[in-house]
């Protein structure tokens, strides 16, 4: 503290060193969390960086610097745009009706009605049980032989689909298990946002006679616009990185080609496959980078979507 | 639970703090050279039912009161075991001070030798007898000698004598070796069985029966599959065009009950016996009656595989660099992979022994297995044992092979021809390098 107080003699040094408490402290108090970001966050995210221009491979003990080679192979590899597709089309199998649910089941608990407290908490189990034991249990569920689903479409004469073989089938289970568990949490935080309108709102559009319908998509909705967009960007997140559910749908040996020619196989899958089987691991840091890109782009384009469909409402 | 102030949050960080540094002083005198210290060996496996070492590391802990072991990985699947270890070895931490590595996946590590422990420089070279010599071979690429063999995968057939009963086939072990000298000829016999209209199919599914083709095959001839010996793909080895036409052949005769290897229904299958057959390297028998139950015992029957014998599977025990114990775990390999340690890994769990002398000794020439109905499994599987044409196995074997594995697959889902199969096989596998 000395060297301050030579330079300005004229501020006491107490006086400075509050002034430094004010300025600086804030940052000090945020410090921790972006120290922690930049060691387990930007740190491997450069070192990705470095690792997608390289050939590395625990096979090879020498390991070159390629360029943007990765990336111009992973431009024309079909198995990563098959899982592209995949990841993309059980993300909007999976959120559309998800969300579309949870506002439903939200708008439904938000009135007063005896025991709602009780279906409240209902909807937030599927939340606390474990993403592996949904999917196991799931995977017994549209089990070709000896599964429930399966069971009922022949009861009803509609007869047993292969749900691992056929893509769209595959899509379609892996989409239920990802509503099944988030549709009550998405339900929860609209439900959070509904509370907070206030109800003059609502009790003047019934003077003016307005419907249960239209209060609906008049009042709550709009209100709750940034609410669902902050669902859909975490939706888009969760969707992008889809992993566990398709992973344990399949039971045994091969779980990570997602099927027999990829048919459920996402892109967090390809990258582990990449990785772990194949041994690429310059080539999975490609991956991996290009899938951050898709994230990016994706919850972008869903950002506009959402505000340009309430700026036509 | 009663609610920490903050004051005595403080406190308790501190002296847990205190206390780690304590136990990591006290680890810091345990490291101290010394005959007599204590030490802890671990060593890492792999599979359902491990390799039945239970026994011996008792018998080992005896005649070493200071070492204990800790065994780890029962029940992990080859696949995710292999992962893991590629990851600690590379890491150069998390590894045991023992591991486990498996035929197809051994030569991955034959570019990172500096991980692990040369065996020769702990009197390992003088066992070299005590090994077949292509086992041998594999476990010591250039002279060092990375591992030592535990078993081999010989080949042979298991099959329901109660789902075969049902299709009006004959269930007696000679009779039925006698109805499928080639693979031609078991194609025959499931279309018998087929004949016979019963809801059971005659095979689990087309891997199984492919791989137990194609390393027949390859034993015979090339001596290689997806890679040649110099690590170089081969996917125009005309063995492995062999074993998937027979495959083909034999899921367009409908045999194949399609079921994913290691899956819940194939599990489940083997217990309700949805199907007849399956490839039955010796290891599978271990695999068949875990899943299977008691309640099957005397269900199951095991007599010669089709074709002139084969090799699939077997495994090997290397002791790693980062081993802070290297002498004592070499001996605890030695101790193992022994004629005498492999004889005891074949009674309690079947795993077919690498050593001739095991095979030869009389626990395994008179062995039967009363699950596998009485049948004499010590000479079934060590028939051909001796005179096995070793098959090359390239870095990324088991990678290429689940490729093959997933068209094969396809073709049986009904999603892909056996043309366009190939082709998908062809291009994934040129992918992986």
């Amino acid at each position: 503290m000395a060297a301050v107080d030579v330079k300005s003699p004229a501020v006491p040094w107490r006086v400075r060193l509050a002034r430094l408490d004010r300025m600086g402290s804030p940052y000090l108090y945020v410090a921790p969390f972006f120290i922690l970001f930049a060691v387990f966050g930007l740190y491997p995210l450069g070192y990705t960086g470095a690792l997608a221009l390289t050939d590395q491979s625990p096979l090879d003990p020498q390991t070159s610097f390629v360029g943007l080679d990765n990336f111009a192979t992973l431009a024309g590899d079909p198995k990563f745009w098959t899982a592209v597709r995949n990841t993309l089309g059980m993300f909007v199998l999976a959120t559309v009706p998800q969300l579309l649910l949870a506002l439903a089941l939200a708008n439904w608990l938000n009135r007063a009605l005896r025991g709602i407290g009780l279906f409240r908490i209902a909807v937030a189990i599927p939340i606390v049980t474990s993403t592996a034991v949904v999917a196991l249990v799931f995977g017994m569920f549209f089990a070709r032989d000896y599964g429930l689903v399966n069971w009922v479409l022949e009861g009803v004469g509609i007869g047993g689909i292969d749900w691992r073989a056929e893509r769209y089938a595959a899509w379609v289970a892996i989409a239920s298990m990802v509503d099944w568990r988030w549709t009550g949490y998405n339900a929860l935080i609209y439900l959070a946002a509904m509370q907070a309108i206030p109800r003059n709102l609502y009790e003047v559009a019934e003077i003016d006679g307005a419907s249960r319908t239209r209060q609906f998509w008049q009042i709550t909705v709009p209100l709750l616009q940034p609410t669902i967009i902050f669902t859909v960007i975490i939706s888009t997140i969760g969707g992008m990185q889809l992993f566990v559910e398709p992973l344990l749908f399949t039971s045994g040996a091969g779980a990570l080609s997602g099927g027999t020619l990829g048919q459920f196989q996402t892109v967090t899958m390809y990258l582990v496959q990449t990785m772990r089987a194949y041994h690429q691991w310059g080539y999975a840091a490609a991956i991996a980078l290009l899938l951050f890109g898709l994230i990016v782009l994706v919850s972008a384009v869903n950002f506009l979507l959402v505000r340009r469909i309430r700026g036509e409402r | 639970m009663r609610v920490l102030t903050r004051g005595r949050r403080v406190v308790v960080a501190v002296i847990s703090a205190a206390a780690l540094v304590g136990v990591a002083a006290c680890s810091d005198d345990g490291d101290e050279p010394g005959e007599d210290a204590d030490i802890t060996l671990v060593i890492d496996i792999f599979g359902e039912q491990g390799f039945g070492y239970d026994e011996l590391y008792a018998q080992f802990e005896t005649d070493h009161p200071n070492i204990t072991i800790e065994e780890r990985g029962g029940g992990l699947g080859l696949g995710d075991y292999n992962e893991r270890l590629v990851q600690q070895i590379t890491a150069g931490a998390g590894a045991g001070d023992v591991v486990a590595l498996e035929e197809g996946t051994i030569v991955q590590f034959y570019a990172q030798t500096d991980r692990f422990v040369n065996l020769a420089d702990h009197g390992a070279s003088d066992l070299q007898g005590n090994f077949l010599p292509w086992k041998w071979e594999q476990g010591a690429p250039g002279g060092f000698v990375l591992g030592l063999g535990t078993d081999v995968g010989s080949m042979a057939l298991c099959y329901r004598n109660d789902v075969l009963e049902a299709a009006g086939l004959p269930t007696d072990r000679a009779e039925l070796a006698g109805m499928w000298p080639t693979w031609e000829d078991f194609i025959a016999v499931g279309e018998q069985f087929v004949a016979a209209g019963i809801e059971q199919k005659f095979v689990d599914a087309a891997t199984n029966f492919y791989n137990t083709v194609l390393m027949q095959v390859a034993g015979n001839g090339t001596g290689y599959t997806y890679y040649d010996i110099e690590n170089n793909l081969a996917l125009d080895n005309p063995d492995i065009r062999t074993a998937w036409d027979l495959t083909i052949r034999m899921i367009e005769a409908d045999l194949s009950a399609n079921l994913n290897s290691f899956s819940d229904e194939w599990n489940a299958g083997f217990q309700s016996g949805s199907f007849a057959t399956i490839g039955c390297p010796a290891w599978m028998t271990g695999v068949i009656s875990g899943a299977a139950g008691d309640d099957n015992a005397g269900n199951w029957n095991l007599t010669d595989a089709p074709g002139e014998g084969g090799n699939w599977g077997g495994s090997f025990l290397a002791v790693t660099a980062e081993s802070e114990h290297p002498a004592e775990a070499a001996e605890l390999v030695t101790f193992l992979t022994g004629p005498d340690g492999q004889t005891a890994a074949f009674e309690a769990l079947g795993n077919l022994p690498s050593s001739p002398q095991a095979l030869a000794g009389p626990e395994v020439q008179q062995a039967s297995n009363a699950y596998f109905s009485d049948a004499p499994t010590g000479q079934i599987f060590g028939a051909g044992a001796a005179d096995f044409q070793p098959v090359y196995l390239g870095p990324q074997n088991n990678a290429v092979r689940t490729e093959f594995e997933n068209a094969l697959r396809s073709v049986e889902q009904g999603e892909r021809t056996p043309d366009q199969a190939w082709q998908d096989a062809q291009d994934n596998a040129a992918a992986i390098g």
